[in-house]
């Protein structure tokens, strides 16, 4: 453990990422956004989703269509098995680069290529899985092997009890300062461990079911996931919630001190309030 | 400090740059052949796991006469519209012929009743398209495997090509006539056929008749419909466009078990 370093204003400068944990976030950073993008460009191939084996295509669990309205303008509708909402700009209907409203499931500043490009998107979709899973390899390697896994995210007793004030906290926008803020709080904690082990395992499972060479080996896996199209669809609700995650991660980061953060990030180093000093 | 307006100003501006930077950048990125060529660098890594892991030998899951699909999309194309093709369909195929030839021992001209007097093989499998979808159905056809012992490969052939009755676009060098390679491991696997029948009734036309591939543990676009003349090669650079197939021309992998 590097050693602290006193600031003016009771402040300290404390180490509290270390370089292989910095390294693997922002890998992972731009890592899953090529997924997202990729995939949303794969997806523009065909925007339906089942439950099962196959494709039932009359009866689609949720799917984007563009239609024609009665004027002839493109809409853009997302159908569910209880009825429609009209998504036209960004889903089922955008407008391209030139300005035309265009029949499309993704906008093109959502897919990669813009343009749509199915074996594009497959090429950059496989060539970042690789990068996805080496990176998420190595992070859970040296996470083990330091033991940092165990003492960083997992809760202990004491800290689950008082889940509830650390939640009350978080939505008054109330966030640790001091010596709290060396480690991760219980919410932190609790969201670092279902990505890592649920959500970002499920995502790796689930594309390696849609694989029908990986599936003519491993018939159970798909089994268990309920079928190739609902692997597909799990897949696609495994990337919203990442999206969600993505999303909260990036305002709590907005909210607590950007600046402060981002910097722990990239040198490791933060800027905590000095708690002894204070009293 | 600077005044609310401008501050506003000034954030947008730099947002607008980085972001359209970001965009340009990506766009050029994706068009960049050397680019292209590193990411296609993965197909080659997903094939070797894939060998590893999976195995030559591995047979797609087969499914209960109860999960075969009500609606089988048809993709590509859905009649051939040459006057051969059409001519053949009127007969009913009586005339058609399966030319197989290029590194053979025997070439062999076979006519429907032939390959269905050859060895065959019935299994219910899933068909996955590129697309995303899925669907199932009963197929039987002859067994690839046994009519190329029949014609006998000669040891350079390492992929089997197939050149189909459909033109999937308009060309002046015929690139755009559907065909497709496979390796010879993937022509020997046992569900690999020349399927005649489609859930018990003869290949629709929609379908790919007379024959049409099936190679189970890939995707759809490999598994080539109308298919007229199958060629033993050495290489498929001379192919087409050289990439291996119609769709691997305009871009899709070459190895499609993903």
């Amino acid at each position: 453990m590097r050693a602290d370093k006193p600031l003016r204003n009771n402040r300290i400068l404390v180490h509290r990422h270390g370089v292989l944990v910095r390294a693997t976030h922002w890998v992972n950073a731009v890592t899953l956004l090529v997924l997202l993008l990729s995939g949303l460009q794969i997806l523009c191939a065909h925007p339906a989703f089942y439950w099962g084996d196959t494709s039932e295509f009359a009866h689609p669990f949720v799917s984007i269509t563009p239609v024609t309205a009665a004027n002839g303008e493109l809409r853009g509708v997302v159908n569910w098995t209880e009825g429609a909402v009209d998504t036209t700009g960004i889903l089922g209907a955008s407008r391209s680069a030139d300005g035309q409203m265009s029949a499309r499931a993704f906008p093109a500043w959502l897919t990669l290529p813009a343009e749509l490009d199915l074996g594009a998107g497959r090429r950059w979709h496989f060539f970042f899985a690789w990068i996805f899973v080496l990176n998420g390899a190595l992070y859970l390697a040296d996470g083990a092997v330091r033991r940092r896994l165990a003492s960083d995210l997992v809760p202990t007793g004491a800290e689950l009890k008082h889940i509830g004030r650390d939640l009350l906290d978080h939505l008054r926008l109330r966030f640790p300062k001091g010596e709290a803020a060396r480690r991760y709080n219980v919410l932190q904690k609790l969201a670092y461990l279902a990505v890592v082990f649920i959500v970002l395992p499920v995502m790796v499972l689930t594309g390696l079911a849609m694989s029908p060479a990986i599936d003519a080996r491993f018939h159970l896996l798909t089994q268990v996931l309920g079928g190739r199209q609902s692997a597909r669809t799990l897949h696609f609700i495994g990337v919203s919630s990442l999206a969600a995650f993505v999303m909260v991660h990036i305002a709590m980061v907005a909210l607590a001190g950007p600046f402060n953060l981002l910097r722990s990030m990239i040198t490791g180093r933060l800027v905590i309030r000095n708690d002894e000093a204070a009293q | 400090m600077t005044s609310g307006p401008d501050r506003r100003f000034w954030l947008r501006a730099g947002l607008t740059a980085i972001l359209g930077a970001g965009v340009a950048a990506c766009d050029k990125l994706t068009q960049s052949p050397q680019v292209n060529q590193v990411l296609d660098g993965a197909q080659t890594w997903n094939r070797r796991l894939h060998g590893l892991l999976v195995g030559s030998r591995a047979l797609a899951r087969e499914y209960e006469a109860s999960a075969i699909s009500v609606d089988f999309r048809a993709n590509g194309t859905t009649s051939p519209d040459s006057d051969d093709y059409q001519k053949h369909v009127a007969s009913g195929f009586a005339d058609w012929r399966l030319q197989i030839g290029g590194l053979v021992e025997r070439p062999l001209s076979l006519s429907l009743s032939d390959l269905k007097a050859a060895p065959s093989r019935s299994q219910i499998t899933r068909h996955d398209c590129v697309e995303g979808w899925s669907a199932i159905a009963q197929w039987k056809g002859a067994r690839l495997g046994a009519i190329l012992e029949r014609a006998g490969l000669k040891p350079q052939a390492r992929y089997l090509a197939f050149f189909c009755a459909d033109t999937l676009e308009m060309t002046l060098d015929g690139t755009g006539d559907y065909y497709e390679t496979i390796g010879v491991e993937d022509a020997f696997h046992p569900q690999t056929l020349l399927a005649y029948e489609m859930n018990h009734q003869p290949l629709p036309v929609a379908h790919g008749a007379p024959i049409r591939l099936r190679l189970e543990r890939q995707l759809g676009y490999k598994m080539a419909k109308y298919v007229m003349r199958i060629e033993a090669v050495e290489s498929f650079a001379n192919l087409g466009r050289g990439k291996g197939g119609y769709w691997e021309d305009r871009g899709y992998q070459w190895y499609a078990g993903i």
